[in-house]
Parts: structure tokens; C-alpha cells; sequence
């Protein structure tokens, strides 16, 4: 069966369900989970994203970021890192006790350590 | 062995010492700016000449500072250092008064029992040998505090004690040597001769009535001479360095010097000016209460003194103050670990004995890659006000503090507006605790814009981290107020009508609006005025962190749980009613900390308003709710 028909039969890649694994990019992942493991307990609820001072400002999306992130896609997690204010609004509603600024501020160190060839 | 050569280790270190000390210092003051070389200058020959006279023999001498927080603690530090100084003083006029010849090189006064054997016999010279001995005795006494508290801390009142380099401990070592040392080398002296007083002349009978006092007596001569020479070379690279750097600090800061944004000659002198004693150990929070033994202020300041990669230590601090507060030599910690926090990245300079040793290391400014960018934000409409209201943040969080703010202002009759009802901008302040200055900016500006198109003559916060910025930071015509002080003016003015509350409250002060800002009264007189306020045992300046602060950008939430627990505990120790603070922060932290009510003052002074005359049942029974609880 060749990708015509598998279209036909009720498939379909959905573009943010895809991880490209061409473009993939685990540094930056490695980097803020060493030195923030609370990370690793984020269990995507959204209440930071909520609460977000930034966010009622712009489309800076902290669940979205921990995506991009976990995801390795590095191209729009850019752009996105550069959003946030680091005022610690959803280090307070975590109801994970994820320490959600310092991911946020090593996130951009990581990604300002990848442009200058350094991680 | 009977020469006279022993007392060359202690020239050498004595000439070293003075050299280099003269020589770092002239470097020190050709690298400060302009205008802090002026303040130097002009402080050389006015008055506040005379207040560093007096500051350096109240506490590099006598230790006032330690002696309030610890008498005994007070004594071993005065005995070793007054007692030290009064040695030479007298040693000298000693000298001078019976020795062969006026103006003596330094090593006459100081082994005058070797050159002057016999002396002291009758007269005059043998109370000055009482007076000797008894410095020594005091001296002495204060050694033997020093070795006990270096094993049991907490019998000086000491939660902790700091760990040393090795070049720290060689000086220590040869430190405790010098006065057991020179003990010994005068009882054998007096003990040949038949001379000495109570100590030297006692001791030195006994010793000699079953050693050869004489033959022995060289040998401590020169190990009493090798251990000041040793101490006298390791000084520049040990904490005792503090003992030269302290009188300078004292004369830059009473001259109106201050650490500024960034490294300078000033900096590089408070560094070396930390004596490493572990007060600050002791204050730390993070160190009694959740556990972290390795980055107060002491091995911050110690890590910059040895150029070492601190950026750990830096980051992992929750900028309470409390160490600032009880710092004895008065550094300013604080604005010292911001800079740093400022700094990108260094090596780890890993500096050899040599390089310790080098006259200037100011460290260079490497400024960190902006990350942040706040382009995205559009110019707002403001509508003009005499008051305007900013929540914060924080409040934002806490809903109830805002009602209640609403609350009061409605009811003193205040037109206001509320800067950011529908959610405004962030302060700046974590941004620049997280050392991004330069973003912090761009926050600043799109606030003060907004702050003065509304034209406002007093600005209102809920939020002591961002009463602390706009204070500081932000160019404002406004008068920044904390809503304590806002409210305390409404009281004072008449405006606000308020019930007493027949409740026992107890007060905790934030970091930021306390120690950070000097408003420690107009909370308590609101309270007061509203409810009966106790006393915390930590309260004031040496008010207790709640461990949210948002100084700390690594600490993880467990480590913050224990801190607040702990706080909680100690501020709800004589069981009160309530938990009033002044920070939606602290109040968020406090309430999962600890089962009291835990309310903001501005929450306590709504539930004093007198009901609102329409809303009750029975217009009889407003009056008396009214003189008695209010509506809470």
C-alpha cells in the first residue's frame, strides 16, 4: 500500500502531533534537566500558563514551552524563551513544585550557549 | 643558640607585611573612580576622620557588634584584639621607657624579655610587670575560647563555624602559637634570670626547678618568632587579612563610599575585609532550617577572594539580608551578590599561592548575554488620576487582598485607578534579583511611561517587591507608597473610620519592605490601631524570610517548604489569631506553612471598616458591630 492510499484510508499527520527527528535537538532538554530536575515533574496542567503575566501580553505560553523543550524543537523554543519576565507567578501555582523561572532562565542560557556553538 | 639571631623570621614578616600592605593599598586607591578618590580625600580631613577613629576602636578593637550578639563570643574576639594591641602598645613604652636607648626597632619591644632578662625586679617596673602579664593572661584566656569554639561552636553561641582553606589554617595555626610561645619563651627567660611576675615569673620558677630554664629558652624564642613571621607572610593570603583591610573599609565607607553596580577597588576591599567569623553562617535560614551548608555569605565572599567559579553560591541565595543586617564588619552583602549575579560566565580561576598574592584582581565585568526581550508590549492609554493603584503581580495571586484594598479606598472616599485591573506588567524587580538588569530596564521604562502619562501624585502598591523597584529604580514625579503606608496616612488623616478587632495578630515583616526598604512602623501602627499586636521573637531587622522569595532562582520548592515551616513556627509561638503580613508573597507562602490564619493587613484593616448601613438586617444592631468586631 503505498502513502496515497494510506491517506485515503483516515490517516493523517497532524504537523504538531510530529516530532521531525531531522530537525530534533535533545541539548537543550539535557541542559535545563541537569540543572533543574524539577522539570521532569511537569505534568502539563496549564496553570502556569493561566496565571502568566507575560502571557496576557503576547502568546508566550509556558506549556507550550516545556513542549517545545521536552520535543527538541529549537526554532520556535527561540523566539518563545525570550517572552517570559521571570516574575514567579506559576512558580506559585505549580501544583507540582516544578521551579518553573529557573527552567525558563536556563532554557535561554541554553539556547543563547547553542547559538554561539558552546553547548 | 644564645644569639640574637632568632628574631629575623619576625623582621622579615614584619617589613613584608608593612610593604605590601602599603603597596596593595596605594593600588587600591589608584583604581577607585574619580569621585570615590575625592569622597577618600575629603573624608581624610573632616569629620568623618574622627567617626573612623572611634568606629575602629569600638569594633576592630573592643567588637562591640559581636559582643551584643554573643558576650562571650565578644570577649575571645576583644582579648585577642585589644588585648593584642594594649601587648604592643605597652610593649613598646615598655621598651622605650626601660630599655638601653629611645626609639627601639620593632624587635626590642617585642622580645624585650630576651634583650632585658633581669628587668622588673623592684619599683616601678615591677607593677609594669604585673600590667604585662596580665595582658598576656587576658590574651591567653581568649585563645583558649578561640581553640574551644573551633570543636564545639554552639558553646559560643554558634550554630556553625566556617571551613578553612589550608593557607587559612597554616595562619591559624601559627596565630595560636604566637602567645603560648611567647608565654613559654618568658616563664624560661624569667625562670633562669629569677625575674618575671605572677604568670612569667611563677610559671618560670616552677619550670625551672626541674628543666635547664636557660638552655630551653632559645627554643621558644624562636618558635614565638617564627610563628609571627609565618603569620605575618600568610596574611595576605589568609582571612586574617581582614585585620589591615578593615581600618581601610572603615575609612572608604564613613568617607560615603558605597559598592555601586559593579566590581571596583571598593568591592575587592569588602572582600577582603570578611574575616570569615560565621556570623552570617549562624543568621542564615537556609543553613538552620533547610539544610544547605555551603553558600552564605562567608564562602560567597571567600569564593571572590580566591577567584573561584561561584556562580552556584550566587544564584543560590534567597537575598533575605539577614547577613547583611548582622554582618560586624559591615559589608555589603546584598548588592555584593547582585553584581556577581550580573556577571556571565568565568572560569574557575584556580589561583595558585603566587597568584594570591598579586596587588589587584579586581574582577572583570563580563555582562551576560541579554535573553529577555519585551518588544511585544504596546504603548497603553492611561486615563489621568491623583492616585494610582498598582496590585503587582503577586496580588494578583492573592484576590482577596485586592477586594479588600477596594474595600478601603471606597470607604476613606479615595478616587483612585487601578493601573493593572486587567493585568499589568511585571515590576522588573525579579528580573533584575535574577541579575538581568539590562531587561529589567525595558519592564521600567513601559511602566514609567504609563506611571506618568496618568500624571499620579502617589503611587499605591500591595507589593513590597515592587514598592522596593519604583522606590530605587523607576524616574517617578509620584510619591511611591507600600498600601501599610497608604493606609496609616488615611488613618492619620481621618479618612478611614475603622472598629477595633478583639483579635491577637502577630506581625511578620518582608524582606523586601523591611530590611529592604526601612518600613518597619506604619505596619505596627495600622495593626495597632485595628487589633492587639504582639511581639515576635524575630521581628524587625532580624525578621524571618517566608522562603518564597524570588531572590532564589534554584532553590526547589521542598527546600522552601522547610524554610517557611520553620518561620512559621517561630513567628506563631505565642499561638496569636492571625499571621498579618504585608506581602501577597509571603501570605501565599505562609498558608501552606501553617494552620493559623494567615491574613494581609490590608485584609485585617477591611474587616475593621464598619458595615455598610444598607446591607444589614437590623439598623440597630450596625452600631454595635460597629464599636465591637466590624463585619469579620
Amino acid at each position: 500500500m503505498n502513502v496515497k492510499q494510506a491517506n485515503k484510508f483516515g490517516f493523517s499527520i497532524n504537523r504538531s502531533r510530529l516530532i521531525d527527528y531531522d530537525t530534533s535537538d535533545r541539548k537543550v532538554r539535557e541542559y535545563v534537566t541537569l540543572r533543574e530536575p524539577s522539570f521532569k515533574l511537569c505534568f502539563a496542567c496549564g496553570g502556569c500558563t493561566a496565571t502568566c503575566t507575560a502571557g496576557q501580553h503576547t502568546s508566550f505560553n509556558l506549556r507550550r514551552l516545556n513542549t517545545y523543550i521536552r520535543r527538541g524543537e529549537i526554532e520556535p523554543l527561540r523566539e518563545e524563551v525570550t517572552r517570559c519576565m521571570l516574575c514567579g507567578k506559576c512558580l506559585l501555582v505549580c501544583p507540582r513544585g516544578v521551579n518553573t523561572r529557573n527552567v525558563v532562565a536556563m532554557a535561554a542560557e541554553a539556547i543563547r550557549k547553542l547559538e554561539r556553538n558552546e553547548l | 643558640m644564645n644569639s640574637d639571631l632568632f628574631i629575623t623570621p619576625f623582621n622579615l614578616g614584619l617589613y613584608f607585611i608593612l610593604i605590601y600592605s602599603v603597596v596593595r593599598s596605594t593600588v587600591w586607591f589608584m583604581n577607585l573612580s574619580r569621585s570615590d578618590k575625592l569622597r577618600l580625600q575629603r573624608g581624610f580631613f573632616g569629620r568623618p576622620f574622627m567617626d573612623s577613629l572611634r568606629e575602629i576602636f569600638m569594633e576592630s578593637l573592643l567588637h562591640r557588634k559581636i559582643f551584643k550578639k554573643n558576650p562571650l563570643l565578644g570577649y575571645m574576639h576583644m582579648s585577642l584584639a585589644f588585648g593584642w594591641f594594649l601587648l604592643i602598645v605597652f610593649g613598646t613604652i615598655e621598651a622605650d621607657f626601660f630599655g638601653e636607648k629611645h626609639l627601639n626597632p620593632p624587635s626590642h619591644a617585642i622580645f624585650f624579655r630576651w634583650f632585658n632578662p633581669e628587668h622588673g625586679a623592684e619599683g616601678f617596673a615591677r607593677i609594669y610587670n604585673v600590667w604585662m602579664d596580665l595582658l598576656l593572661a587576658f590574651i591567653l584566656s581568649g585563645l583558649l575560647l578561640a581553640v574551644i569554639k573551633r570543636f564545639t561552636p554552639r558553646m559560643m553561641g554558634m550554630k556553625k563555624t566556617t571551613k578553612h582553606t589550608w593557607t587559612d589554617r597554616i595562619a591559624l595555626i601559627s596565630l595560636w602559637l604566637i602567645f603560648p610561645s611567647r608565654l613559654l619563651a618568658e616563664s624560661f627567660t624569667c625562670g633562669a634570670h629569677g625575674s618575671g611576675s605572677f604568670l612569667t615569673g611563677n610559671l618560670g620558677a616552677s619550670l625551672a626547678s626541674f628543666l635547664p630554664a636557660a638552655e630551653i629558652a632559645p627554643y621558644f624564642w624562636w618558635l614565638y618568632s617564627l610563628a609571627l613571621g609565618t603569620f605575618f607572610f600568610l596574611l595576605p593570603v589568609s582571612r586574617y587579612f581582614h585585620i589591615p583591610v578593615e581600618l581601610l573599609l572603615i575609612f572608604m565607607r564613613n568617607s560615603g563610599i558605597t559598592t555601586g553596580d559593579r566590581h571596583s577597588s571598593y568591592t575587592e576591599v569588602q572582600t577582603h575585609a570578611c574575616s570569615s567569623c560565621g556570623v552570617c553562617i549562624s543568621v542564615c535560614q537556609m543553613s538552620y532550617a533547610a539544610g544547605i551548608h555551603d553558600i552564605q555569605s562567608a564562602y560567597f565572599i571567600k569564593g571572590l577572594r580566591n577567584d573561584r567559579d561561584i556562580a552556584a553560591i550566587t544564584a543560590n541565595c534567597l537575598m533575605c539580608g539577614r547577613c547583611e543586617e548582622v554582618c560586624p564588619v559591615g559589608i555589603e552583602l546584598g548588592p555584593m551578590r547582585l553584581i556577581e549575579r550580573r556577571q556571565g560566565e568565568r572560569e574557575d580561576g584556580k589561583l595558585r599561592l603566587a597568584g594570591k598574592y598579586a596587588v589587584t584582581r579586581i574582577r572583570s565585568s563580563i555582562e551576560k548575554i541579554p535573553t529577555q526581550s519585551f518588544s511585544y508590549l504596546a504603548e497603553e492609554e492611561t486615563e489621568k488620576a491623583d492616585i494610582l493603584f498598582f496590585a503587582g503581580c503577586m496580588t494578583h495571586l492573592t484576590p482577596s487582598v485586592i477586594v479588600a484594598m477596594k474595600k478601603i479606598m471606597e470607604s476613606a472616599g479615595v478616587k483612585y485607578r487601578f493601573m493593572d485591573e486587567q493585568g499589568g506588567v511585571c515590576c522588573g524587580r525579579p528580573l533584575m534579583l535574577a541579575g538581568r538588569d539590562r531587561e529589567a530596564r525595558e519592564l521600567i521604562n513601559h511602566n514609567s511611561g504609563i506611571i506618568w502619562k496618568s500624571g499620579a501624585k502617589i503611587l499605591v502598591t500591595s507589593c513590597p517587591i515592587c514598592y522596593k523597584v519604583f522606590r530605587e529604580s523607576y524616574y517617578l514625579e509620584a510619591t511611591v507608597m507600600h498600601h501599610s503606608e497608604f493606609i496609616n496616612l488615611l488613618i492619620e488623616e481621618g479618612s478611614l473610620r475603622l472598629g477595633y478587632l478583639h483579635r491577637k495578630v502577630v506581625y511578620h515583616d518582608p524582606c523586601e519592605l523591611g530590611r529592604g526598604s526601612g518600613i518597619y512602623e506604619e505596619p505596627r501602627a495600622v495593626i495597632s490601631y485595628v487589633a492587639e499586636l504582639q511581639q515576635a521573637s524575630q521581628e524587625r531587622s532580624m525578621s524571618l524570610c517566608c522562603g518564597g522569595s524570588l531572590g532564589n532562582l534554584t532553590l526547589s520548592s521542598g527546600k522552601r517548604a522547610l524554610i517557611a515551616a520553620d518561620a512559621a513556627r517561630t513567628l506563631t509561638m505565642d499561638s496569636p489569631d492571625e499571621l498579618i503580613t504585608a506581602c501577597p508573597l509571603c501570605k501565599k507562602t505562609f498558608m501552606q506553612a501553617t494552620k493559623t490564619k494567615v491574613s494581609d493587613i490590608a485584609e485585617l484593616v477591611a474587616a475593621a471598616l464598619p458595615k455598610p448601613l444598607d446591607k444589614p438586617v437590623k439598623r440597630r444592631t450596625t452600631r454595635t458591630t460597629l464599636n465591637a468586631t466590624g463585619n469579620g
